[in-house]
């Protein structure tokens, strides 16, 4: 569904991505897993358009993104929610969620997408006439989440969900991942958390200083060293 | 003794609202884009010759012709906006402010000498046959022109709050001011956004021309003026809402009345920049705006 070949990125002259190349097929949960600074969001930044690499290529669906403006990849069926969830503070969770389906074809779909989210995420549906900035982390995420669902995405792309959270909230928000990933969302998950991604995902990709490192299935990947040693310690 | 303190006030909030409406121009296209366009003024001194030349020529009521000095403008706006500022969206914001602050002042130098080329020098201002017109209240004369204006100012501030808060463009152009990329992930167009945004400061500016040009008077070189005064406002309200901006607008407008009337007319002017110094220096965001962090 997705591929990316041989991208490489950069940052004014310094090179953030080196090569890199990744598949994702459809209705898989797959995990880019890497350090800090490994490239992970960069990696992301260029499958959405926000960033352009300076060789390399994206197609999704058989279709090459490199043409398409960034605000264009939505309407492909393409959605990410960005580090830390980026909600808009200064508006109710119910306007971020209406601003999720922006696009035309969201938007008429708008109010079945609304009763989804909220079945994934109740918590979202009591608090929806609030401030999103007055959301706690956790529910940020939720709604940056349910956010990036009300676009009808084929393709979800999350970056760190986990990240800033307690350890049961980051246990109840992979269940929900894997609940989107059953209604048929195929997910890429960019994870710092490498054994909770690496036990949800069915196969990952190890990112490292811009290169990728390692590929596998969830399990064997668990039994390299290197793995192990590097992000479980 | 009360009589002209209460006269003095009301002239103060009748030009203060104008002000608010000019500064509101600049505030949303700021706000928005980031792009300091200080020939925001020379846009309003278009829109004040429009007005006037629509009534000169083919005797258009002024306040009639107000959507077309909008039309004027927004065509204006788009074409100066493709021209020069697009160029300009993807610079870091720095560098976004120095430059568009350094396109914004040649501009309105070369708009302030094709006006003065073309319309001579002369102070123009529309007289209709209801200029004269005032109504007095408790002895405080009220020249029905100037209230109109200022009612007109006041609904078109409203109208804009509530399209930036009820509907879907209003409310993309507000997630595009938080988070630019967030927005363009969810299909928003942020050049767009950024037209939209600029060609609407522009009409604002235009609207408050218009309305200058019949309650008070226009001529080529008002537009630094009116641009300053826009930036004492917008730092005086704060960035925070277009109701703190409006209200910035009143208080400049008062206090240069109050200035001219209990000291001398020659610090009128000056009070403005006084008190843009005293805000930076007591509360730098503003009367209306959030504290930083």
């Amino acid at each position: 569904m997705l591929e990316i070949k041989g991208i490489n990125a950069y940052y004014g002259d310094l090179q953030a991505l080196w090569g890199v190349s990744l598949h994702v097929n459809e209705g898989e949960l797959v995990a880019l897993i890497g350090p800090n600074g490994a490239g992970k969001t960069t990696t992301l930044r260029v499958i959405t358009g926000l960033m352009k690499p300076a060789s390399g290529s994206v197609q999704f669906q058989g279709q090459p993104l490199d043409r398409i403006a960034a605000h264009k990849i939505v309407e492909l069926g393409i959605s990410q929610v960005l580090e830390g969830g980026s909600v808009f503070t200064g508006m109710s969770v119910l306007e971020n969620l209406e601003l999720g389906a922006f696009v035309a074809n969201a938007r008429k779909v708008k109010d079945q997408s609304l009763k989804w989210v909220y079945e994934i995420f109740p918590r979202l549906e009591e608090r929806k006439n609030q401030r999103a900035g007055t959301l706690s982390g956790g529910e940020r995420q939720m709604l940056a989440i349910g956010r990036a669902l009300m676009s009808k995405p084929k393709l979800l792309m999350l970056d760190e969900p986990s990240f800033g959270l307690a350890p049961i909230l980051v246990q109840q928000m992979f269940e929900m991942i894997k609940e989107i990933n059953r209604h048929g969302v195929t997910i890429l998950l960019v994870e710092q958390n490498v054994r909770a991604a690496l036990e949800l995902a069915s196969r990952a990709f190890v990112i490292e200083n811009g290169r990728i490192v390692g590929q596998g299935t969830g399990d064997n990947l668990l039994s390299f060293e290197s793995v192990r040693s590097a992000y479980l310690a | 003794m009360l009589q002209p303190i209460a006269q003095n006030l009301v002239f103060g909030i009748l030009v203060g609202a104008l002000y608010g409406l000019t500064a509101v121009g600049l505030a949303l296209v700021f706000g928005v884009t980031k792009f300091l366009n200080v020939a925001h003024g020379e846009l309003l001194m278009l829109g004040g010759y429009a007005s006037f030349w629509l009534f000169s020529l083919w005797h258009v009521d002024p306040f009639l012709s107000l959507p077309l000095a909008i039309a004027a403008l927004v065509v204006v706006g788009a074409v100066l906006y493709k021209l020069l500022f697009s160029r300009m969206v993807k610079l870091a914001e720095g560098a976004k402010i120095q430059n568009t602050l350094l396109v914004g002042f040649g501009l309105g130098l070369i708009l302030q000498n094709l006006a003065l080329r073309f319309w001579t020098a002369d102070t123009r201002s529309i007289t209709t046959a209801y200029s004269g017109a005032v109504w007095t209240i408790l002895g405080v004369r009220l020249p029905v022109v100037r209230v109109a204006s200022m009612g007109i100012a006041f609904v078109l501030i409203v109208a804009l709050q509530l399209f930036l808060q009820r509907t879907y463009t209003g409310k993309a152009l507000r997630a595009t001011v938080e988070n630019w990329e967030a927005a363009t992930l969810m299909g928003i167009d942020i050049q767009r956004v950024y037209l939209l945004s600029f060609v609407m400061g522009a009409a604002l500016a235009g609207v408050a021309g218009a309305l200058v040009s019949v309650g008070y008077s226009i001529d080529p070189a008002m537009g630094m003026s009116w641009t300053l005064k826009s930036l004492v406002v917008m730092v005086l309200g704060g960035l925070g809402s277009f109701t703190g901006t409006f209200i910035g607008g009143l208080i400049l407008g008062v206090t240069e009345s109050a200035t001219g009337y209990f000291l001398s007319l020659t610090y009128k002017e000056v009070v403005g920049l006084v008190l843009f110094l005293l805000v930076l220096i007591f509360r730098p965001q503003g009367l209306f705006g959030a504290k930083e962090g």
